[in-house]
């Protein structure tokens, strides 16, 4: 059986904001881009104040795909959601319902975007703030 | 033939703060000509800067620009701000990280041009496709420029993928040195284009990400932006990475390059208070980063601090500190309370000053109190070698400008100089304070003909400390001004791109072209030093055309008396290769 995975934020202290694991996210898509990123840094007021790293925690129960009116969110086996593009409708209820905040329309498609817990964005992390581990 | 990429950057965003208009031009033309970054922002401010522009007028522009490379690649992320001076009246050119790069490129352009005057206050939201003009009458008056951001990160959308660029009560008051803070303590800080900003009523702008570009040859790209990745965690860059540029403190005061008290010494007997060393081992309390930057070199102490008026109630702020303003306020003005060092420097990011500016200016008022050539009368205060607690008094008359005295002070130490007297110790080049360093005459040769008045023009300070650690022999004045123009012409090309200089080992000749190649563009080594040499030229152009005559320069008395690690410098060197450089200049 192959284990689920998922990012982990093991020390969001040792975060220096340099966004490089929202620019690989992208890059992982093929763009240059900020937007299209599942991972998200932001400061909570300022950069003397650190910084936050949201990214999707692969719920086990996960509210989004409750909330999805098309199906197009599938629970994964282990946790985490699988979108369905051809199904989703960008309604954007996934989006609301995510409880940490985890879940962005892209602007450009209009359409959520969700991790795919690759672990692309944490090969580019400098500082151990994020990791791939096992559900 | 033409190529994709550069369809994506070659978007201008003009905005005309009389009308309160916007609209974007396609210019392919110029940045395929010109690559981006300084390169492009110099032919814009050709095209929009009339020669005999009053810099604090209508005519003047500010423009931003980024490059092909900005946050495509790491380590490429500062953003180009050119405008005319309000400290010298010439063509100059202010750089800076944060954020702002990844934001203007990611709104979708490649640069903007700001022009005209507001007739009230006024804040610019930036987005793809779109620019808000909003009224800053309430945040006009707002003194310290830490405070706007605060305000504007609640009241402006885009939390994490904006920039927020803005003015303190310096910039407001046209101090000719005031500076604009980015994101928190990162600065467009020299050449006084808070002043501009505050000249068109200007008080912030907010610039928002939101486009996205498909990268071409997907494959390739990803193997050079691993290897350049790779690169940015090693050697090359573990200086700034571990203490910061503050690590230059222990390293220039062993070879007694450390500009003290005025530059009167290149050594400080405390320095080893305020090292870098020292305020890591005390101070630091968080390391940040600018966007795609694995470095991190930007090192913010907090301070702790007990209120006098009650009792076990404490504040904590936090302030960047970094080898220049440690210089220009703490050694130069013989400060080694670590403490309050950064106080001082709080005061001025607060007020919205540039640091080295101000630091000098301070400098030269206390040693003219001292020896008698102003008096109390004019200063108000008792300033004092390492009086910290005055000198913030001091910083405040600066922005206030209570008294004539001051109201000189605010237009930079060579104006007030000229008024009050002392100009042999009136720290200016071309009219603008040094950075700081006593290293030797290669330094103070390319500050007098630099643009950006940084170190980082053509760091002639590491080329006087080579010469330095090979026996000292000094070039012949000729050979010195072609190293200078050598090493400053291929920055222009890492400034087109728009790369931090701190990367400028990494990013080799050959790599640029073959990072720019996978963008679709064609170049090779040759062709890069060859548009370097264009740009660096085309601006001397331009100053020259403003009046800039680099044998007639006022250089201070001051850096023939005080030794540096390559002797005494001679006033004949300096004469002989501000003149060559005008030979150069009549025929590049």
């Amino acid at each position: 059986m192959i284990l689920a995975k998922r990012l982990a934020i093991l020390d969001a202290n040792r975060c220096v904001g340099c966004q490089l694991c929202m620019l690989a996210c992208s890059s992982r898509l093929g763009y240059a881009g900020l937007t299209k990123s599942a991972i998200r840094v932001l400061t909570p007021g300022g950069v003397e104040r650190g910084f936050t790293v949201i990214v999707c925690r692969a719920c086990s129960d996960p509210p989004c795909a409750k909330v999805c009116p098309e199906n197009a969110l599938k629970v994964r086996p282990g946790g985490g959601v699988i979108l369905d593009q051809s199904k989703c409708i960008g309604c954007g209820h996934c989006v609301e319902a995510c409880t940490i905040g985890a879940i962005n329309m892209d602007p450009e498609n209009l359409k959520p975007i969700i991790c795919v817990y690759c672990g692309y964005c944490a090969e580019f992390c400098p500082h151990g703030v994020i990791a791939l581990e096992e559900v | 033939m033409s190529n994709p990429w550069i369809n994506t950057l070659s978007r201008v965003l003009y905005i005309d703060l009389t009308r309160k208009s916007y609209w974007i031009e396609n210019r392919e033309d110029l940045f395929e000509e010109w690559l981006g970054g300084i390169g492009v922002a110099t032919r814009l401010y050709e095209e929009e800067v009339p020669r005999k522009a009053d810099p604090l007028g209508p005519e003047n522009v500010i423009i931003f620009s980024v490059g092909p490379l900005t946050s495509i690649y790491p380590m490429i992320s500062k953003t180009v701000a050119v405008f005319k001076s309000p400290l010298n009246g010439f063509f100059a050119e202010s750089h800076a990280g944060g954020r702002s790069a990844s934001a203007i490129r990611f709104a979708g352009y490649g640069a903007i041009v700001i022009r005209g005057v507001s007739d009230r206050p006024v804040y610019l939201v930036i987005e793809p496709e779109k620019v808000r003009f909003r009224d800053a009458s309430a945040l006009w008056g707002v003194r310290s420029a830490e405070t706007v951001g605060r305000i504007l990160r609640e009241v402006t959308s885009g939390a994490g993928l904006r920039s927020i660029l803005r003015i303190g009560g310096a910039g407001e008051r046209l101090v000719r040195y005031a500076s604009v803070m980015v994101e928190t303590f990162r600065h467009f800080g020299r050449m006084g284009l808070g002043a501009v900003f505050g000249s068109k009523k200007l008080k912030a702008i907010t610039i928002i990400a939101g486009r996205n570009f498909r990268i071409p040859n997907l494959r390739e790209y990803r193997e050079i932006y691993k290897e350049v990745y790779e690169l940015t965690r090693g050697p090359g860059t573990k200086k700034y990475h571990d203490l910061g540029t503050a690590a230059n403190i222990t390293t220039l005061n062993v070879i007694k390059a450390l500009p003290t008290r005025n530059f009167s010494s290149g050594e400080f007997e405390k320095a080893e208070e305020i090292s870098g060393e020292k305020l890591a081992e005390e101070m630091l309390a968080r390391r940040v980063a600018c966007v795609g930057c694995p470095v991190a070199c930007i090192h913010l102490a907090a301070i702790r601090e007990e209120y006098e008026d009650e009792k076990y109630l404490y504040k904590t702020e936090f302030i960047s500190y970094d080898y220049e303003p440690i210089y220009a306020l703490g050694t130069n003005l013989g400060i080694s309370d670590r403490f309050g060092l950064l106080k001082l420097i709080k005061t001025v990011e607060d007020w919205g000053l540039d640091a080295i500016s101000t630091g000098v200016v301070l400098a030269w008022a206390t040693e003219a109190l001292e020896r008698g050539v102003i008096t109390k009368a004019e200063t108000l205060l008792d300033l004092k070698w390492g009086d910290w607690r005055t000198y913030m008094e001091a910083v405040k008359n600066i922005v206030m400008q209570p008294n004539e005295f001051y109201k000189a002070l605010a237009l930079g130490v060579e104006e007030a100089a000229k008024r009050y007297g002392g100009l042999e110790y009136a720290m200016a080049f071309n009219k603008v304070e040094p950075a700081g360093y006593v290293t030797g005459p290669l330094y103070f040769i390319s500050i007098a003909i630099g643009f950006r008045h940084s170190h980082l023009d053509a760091g002639a300070y590491s080329i006087d400390e080579k010469i330095f650690a090979q026996g000292g022999k000094l070039p012949s004045p000729h050979d010195a001004v072609e190293r200078i123009v050598e090493e400053e012409s291929w920055r222009q090309v890492l400034n087109s791109l728009v790369a931090c200089l701190f990367a400028r080992s990494i990013y080799t000749p050959d790599r640029i072209a073959k990072a720019l190649k996978i963008l679709g563009y064609q170049y090779d080594e040759n062709k890069l030093r060859e548009l370097g040499r264009k740009i660096y030229f085309e601006k001397q152009k331009i100053k020259r055309e403003e009046g800039f005559q680099p044998s007639k320069l006022r250089i201070p008395e001051r850096i023939y008396q005080t030794p540096t690690p390559l002797g005494k410098i001679s006033k004949e060197y300096i004469n002989q290769a501000l003149a060559e450089f005008e030979k150069i200049l009549e025929k590049p």
